[in-house]
């Protein structure tokens, strides 16, 4: 079986997000990226995969900032193929990230692709739905299980409140993943350096056959503070006794 | 221009995302000039589209195929009806079933698409991205355009009730080479607390690192005589069960007390409990979304903070 993680980086969250001047971009030049997290959850699955079936795993991503780190570092996981796609220019849209990929995928044999339900950063909508539309197979999104038998794979999607839908997709097909079966793996950046001397990333020319988003950023902006929450201030203790009056004032007997 | 609202439903029942998105839909569609149009795609579709008066005009389409929902065969029935119904703008849900279709009609009708959207004019449509941290307002050129809205973002109210619209039904397109099956539907286990039934929640998310500091979140909880909830990454690492997770995938929760503690605020964290009565968040990031829209806040670290409320009760 052939499987096929499309990754990308997005900025990290946990760090200050600063609005260019133009106020139509974030000010990328102190960003500090990291994988998109539900993309590091379609590479444990895939490699969870690989581990129970048998299987080939190729990444694959878009070339961008650092991206050479996270392909060496899926390897390092023990993905089996790197492939980078160059042309594509900075920071493309979905669709045209998705349309370059699927240029790519088409002529890689191919089974089964994996990718993260959604990015921080998807304005024009989720990377595997779109992709799975440019290639002309099924898609599943949200998906928090995944068996394979034959040529059908048994995918379980996730609505709220917990409910779970299960499907049988025939392949290939796209399937976007919320959570692996288990905690993404952690690798030591020794074995990171490891995989950057024996593994090899092949370079692969992208094209986005003219698709866009369609519409412009006319406006990025911080959600309005004013409506923003009353802080408390003070040392922990101060604070504490703080949220235990609101607390009692809201009703609560304690 | 006309608004074409797909109509989500589920387990029979109309979503509230479909009356948010009639209520707005009526609003551009009254501005612009045009008529507000509900698409139903339904095992008895006609039964439900009765909840749908909102819009000028329902269609609707039966088919066995869509007793549950299956990716392929509403993409495909979407792609099929829509374009007949002259589309000035498109709203499609963003949840878990909708994501599956907006993006697709997008490639297979050539019309862009807007997602994440919890603001939309007749010419601009705002989409929450980077976890609920910036807010990225796109111009909408001339054209149908496809936008993705993001549930609890406009009052259902505004898309209840209504007037006597126009009915029509539609054919289903072929579906004899279906490559997607819907095989059953599982309802999660219920567990040992409901925490929709709660008056205080203590909820936890990946600021607490890791699964043995839930101990003292878990403290706290029973002090209050509350029960602990969390986000999703800390049910992920199945260190919490699935009932305890709030949120878009988790439960709706509208408890009188809501302490969120290490939890960022993405969006789809808010839409489980933005009814809370009183939301008190602890959280070291001053620039958390989770600020946002808490009543109270604070940027002490849990770690001293949570211990301390523990010990003044
Ligand atoms: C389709 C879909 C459905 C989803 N459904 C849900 C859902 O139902 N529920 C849900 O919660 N998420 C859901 N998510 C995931 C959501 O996007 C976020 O990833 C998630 O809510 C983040 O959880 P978190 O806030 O615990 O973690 P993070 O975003 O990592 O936030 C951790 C926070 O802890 C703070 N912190 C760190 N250390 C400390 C400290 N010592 N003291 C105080 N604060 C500290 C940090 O500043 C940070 O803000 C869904 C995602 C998708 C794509």
């Amino acid at each position: 079986m052939n499987i096929i993680v499309s990754i990308k980086q997005v900025p990290d969250l946990v760090e200050e997000l600063e609005i260019a001047a133009s106020g139509k971009e974030l000010n990328r030049e102190w960003l500090k990226y990291k994988i998109n997290e539900f993309d590091d959850h379609a590479l444990e699955e895939a490699l969870c995969l690989k581990e129970t079936l048998g299987a080939t795993v190729t990444v694959i991503a878009l070339d961008g900032e650092d991206i050479d780190k996270v392909l060496f570092t899926a390897a390092a996981k023990e993905a089996d193929k790197l492939v980078k796609v160059t042309g594509v220019g900075d920071n493309p849209s979905s669709h045209e990230a998705a349309k370059a990929l699927a240029g790519v995928i088409s002529g890689m044999p191919c089974d089964l692709i994996l990718t993260g339900v959604q990015a921080a950063d998807d304005r024009d909508g989720q990377l595997g739905v779109l992709l799975a539309h440019y290639l002309g197979v099924p898609h599943v999104s949200v998906v928090t299980g995944v068996s394979v038998a034959g040529n059908t794979a048994t995918v379980h999607k996730e609505y709220g409140g917990g409910v779970i839908a299960e499907f049988e997709v025939s392949l290939p097909a796209v399937l976007g993943i919320q959570a692996a079966r288990q905690t993404p793996r952690y690798v030591p950046v020794a074995r990171v350096r490891q995989a950057m001397r024996a593994a090899t990333i092949d370079e692969v020319g992208g094209n986005t056959g003219g698709v866009s988003a369609g519409t412009s950023i006319s406006r990025m902006f911080k959600p309005e503070s004013g409506a923003g929450a009353q802080m408390l201030e003070g040392a922990p203790a101060d604070i504490a006794a703080k949220i235990v009056g609101i607390i009692r004032e809201k009703g609560i007997k304690v | 221009m006309n608004i074409i609202v797909i109509a989500e439903h589920f387990k029979n029942s109309i979503e509230d995302i479909t009356f948010e998105m009639l209520g707005k839909g009526k609003e551009l569609a009254g501005a612009t000039g045009g008529q507000l149009i509900a698409v139903l795609l339904g095992n008895d579709a006609k039964a439900l589209a009765d909840n749908l008066r909102a819009a000028a005009r329902i269609v609707y389409c039966d088919s066995p195929h869509f007793a549950e929902f299956n990716p392929e065969a509403y993409g495909k029935a979407l792609a099929a009806i829509v374009p007949g119904l002259s589309p000035g703008m498109i709203l499609v849900a963003n949840t878990s079933a909708g994501m599956d279709l907006a993006a697709g009609l997008s490639v297979d009708l050539g019309i862009p698409l807007v997602a994440y959207a919890n603001a939309i004019t007749a010419g601009s449509a705002t989409s929450q991205l980077y976890g609920g941290k910036v807010n990225v307002e796109s111009a909408l050129a001339a054209g149908p355009v496809i936008i993705a809205v993001l549930p609890g973002s406009f009052a259902a109210d505004a898309g209840k009730g209504g007037g006597a619209p126009a009915v029509e039904a539609v054919a289903a397109p072929d579906f004899s080479s279906l490559k997607t099956r819907f095989n059953k539907r599982m309802e999660p286990e219920s567990g040992d607390v409901d925490i929709t039934q709660q008056d205080v929640l203590v909820s936890v998310g990946r600021g607490i690192q890791n699964e043995e500091n839930l101990a003292i979140v878990q403290a706290l909880a029973d002090k209050l005589g509350g029960a602990l909830a969390s986000s999703r990454p800390i049910v992920d690492n199945k260190w919490l069960p699935k009932t305890r997770q709030v949120g878009k995938s988790g439960l709706k929760v509208k408890p009188k007390v809501y302490l969120a503690v290490g939890i960022s605020g993405a969006p789809e964290h808010w839409e489980g409990m933005k009814d809370a009565e009183c939301i008190i968040a602890i959280n070291v990031d001053p620039k958390a979304p989770i600020f946002g829209f808490a009543h109270y806040g604070t940027t002490a670290d849990l770690f001293d903070v949570v211990p301390a409320i523990t010990a003044a009760i």
